[in-house]
């Protein structure tokens, strides 16, 4: 195979890769934007909306057009219990606490997995088929446009909400001043819940799209969460376009690592990138230093 | 419409208001002034809920609000402003408006999120009243700005705006003067008779000597954590206690 072809391969599956990473991250810097606090339960949604399919499918014998809308609503709900059991008891608690029991809370949903399904690895089939496309000498499987597409459709429905709709905008004003938000009589506390079920949303259906290519597993939520994490780095905990190239970025530069280098540093690269990102430019790549004006 | 009844605030030992009574009656402006440290910012914080008092009760429209979160105030028809503005700062002049006047949106969350022909129609009129706002307080023209870009006397027009947006019954501005030139706070006078004539109730606690006795109906004078006296700026400035409050005793 030509270099020029092996890049575009690289190229594509890094797309498809960061396209999933995208929607992760973007989970991430909606409940960040909302509440202050880094969710590392985000994961747990991305693999149980993995896992929740997978169980429909085989032990109820839904079709798959059935089982994952009912996956993702269930998720959703995961994602209301969460935030009414472990974050809304603690309002009063400093956000390192809460993000503490995000962990916490991360460990048990991993748990519950493990006990409920089991501790294999699993597939689910793909949406349609996997007869390769050839694509000027680079191969993509159906797969790979399903989550092209899918991203593209939920990203645009993201940013028509937060910028079109009454209820994005007064969560956006949630998080440039919730103190403001409220006293014009926004309820801040159903915009955080409001952050944990989109998040949970967006969450399970990555890691339904990227099942059929990547398989899952009880612990799959850990890489995907971590990765997720370091696209919102990237954007700067944007919820808008920086974390989409902020996990594009990383799944480009991983595929291409993985390739030209060797696929045992595919996670360095991610944490490699995440650490410099962090000790360079902690306000994201395309972020403007926080600045306080009175 | 308002009553504040007995409120005593203690804070650790010092006690920063002392049994302090008054109520304000509907449609009227009423303005809180004394010297610094009177109490007033205290006063303010308690009626709108940011501080809870030590005793003493708070009564709007004949129900006792103590202690109810801000957007609880903001659904009964009582708002306030900041003495320092409090902005969504990266959001535009519109949209802060509009956001005002989220919590009357008649499509909940998930209607919002599903319905989407008539989310966009009502989105549509909250555009169109958000406008007619910004058109109240006559900063219309800047309607696209980011919010943090307005020079400070536009954000304080915004910030009234935003609250007038909540179609309160009750306004309560903190120095809505604070920061402005004369210029603007003639028109900020004007603009809260404006305010009153459309029937909202108007408090506020203000400095600028000028601007409450120009547009306040009644006055309150708070001196060290208690109630001076009440009365119209004509009484107000008549009374020798309030002269001797500001300027200090002869003796």
């Amino acid at each position: 195979m030509e270099l020029s072809h092996q890049l575009l391969q690289y190229l594509l599956s890094g797309l498809s890769t960061g396209a999933i990473y995208a929607l992760i991250g973007i989970g991430f810097s909606i409940i960040y934007n909302a509440t202050g606090i880094i969710n590392f339960a985000q994961g747990e949604f991305v693999m149980l909306g993995g896992m929740m399919t997978l169980f429909l499918l085989e032990a109820l014998h839904l079709p798959l057009w059935a089982a994952v809308p009912l996956a993702v609503c269930i998720v959703t709900l995961v994602g209301l219990g969460f935030e009414r059991l472990a974050i809304r008891p603690l309002r009063n608690a400093s956000p390192i606490s809460l993000v503490i029991i995000t962990i916490g809370g991360a460990i048990l949903i991993r748990g519950l997995a493990m006990l409920i399904w089991d501790k294999d690895t699993h597939a689910i089939p793909p949406f349609s088929g996997d007869e390769p496309i050839m694509l000027a000498g680079a191969t993509l499987l159906p797969q790979h446009l399903w989550i092209l597409g899918i991203t593209v459709v939920l990203i645009s429905l993201n940013k028509w909400f937060f910028n079109h709709t009454i209820s994005g905008k007064a969560m956006r004003a949630c998080s440039y001043n919730p103190r403001a938000a409220g006293l014009v009589g926004v309820d801040v506390r159903r915009m955080v819940l409001l952050s944990f079920m989109i998040s949970a949303a967006m969450g399970s259906l990555a890691g339904i799209i990227v099942a059929p290519l990547t398989m899952t597993a009880y612990d799959v939520g850990i890489m995907l969460g971590l990765k997720g994490f370091c696209a919102a780095i990237i954007g700067g905990m944007s919820s808008g376009l920086s974390t989409v190239i902020g996990g594009l970025i990383l799944g480009v530069l991983e595929s291409m690592g993985a390739g030209l280098i060797s696929s045992g540093y595919k996670d360095a690269i991610a944490f490699i990138i995440l650490l410099l990102i962090l000790f360079i430019r902690p306000q994201g790549l395309f972020g403007k230093p926080e600045s306080e004006r009175v | 419409m308002l009553e504040l009844k007995g409120i005593t605030q203690i804070f650790g030992g010092v006690t920063a208001l002392k049994d302090v009574s008054f109520s304000v009656n509907q449609g009227e402006i009423t303005g809180v002034i004394g010297p610094n440290g009177a109490g007033k910012t205290t006063l303010f914080n308690i009626a709108t809920g940011i501080y809870s008092q030590t005793s003493g009760q708070v009564i709007f429209e004949g129900r006792d609000i103590s202690g109810l979160p801000a957007e609880r105030l903001a659904r009964l028809g009582m708002v306030r402003t900041f003495q320092n503005i409090e902005l969504f700062g990266k959001m535009t002049v519109l949209e802060n408006v509009m956001v005002g006047l989220h919590s009357r949106s008649s499509s909940g969350l998930f209607a919002c999120s599903f319905k989407m022909p008539w989310a966009v129609r009502e989105e549509q009129r909250i555009r169109d009243e958000a406008h007619q706002w910004l058109q109240f307080v006559g900063i219309d023209d800047l309607a696209q700005l980011e919010a943090n870009n307005l020079p400070f006397g536009r954000g304080r027009l915004l910030e009234i705006a935003r609250a007038m947006a909540c179609n309160p019954r009750m306004i309560l501005m903190d120095e809505p003067a604070a920061g402005l030139n004369s210029q603007e706070t003639l028109g900020l006078a004007e603009l809260i008779r404006r305010i009153r004539d459309r029937g909202i109730t108007v408090v506020l606690v203000e400095h600028d000597m000028e601007l409450v006795m120009d547009i306040c109906d009644r006055i309150v004078v708070l001196n060290l954590g208690q109630k001076l006296t009440e009365g119209t700026p004509r009484e107000i400035q008549d009374n020798p206690e309030v002269i001797a409050a500001y300027l200090g005793d002869d003796d």
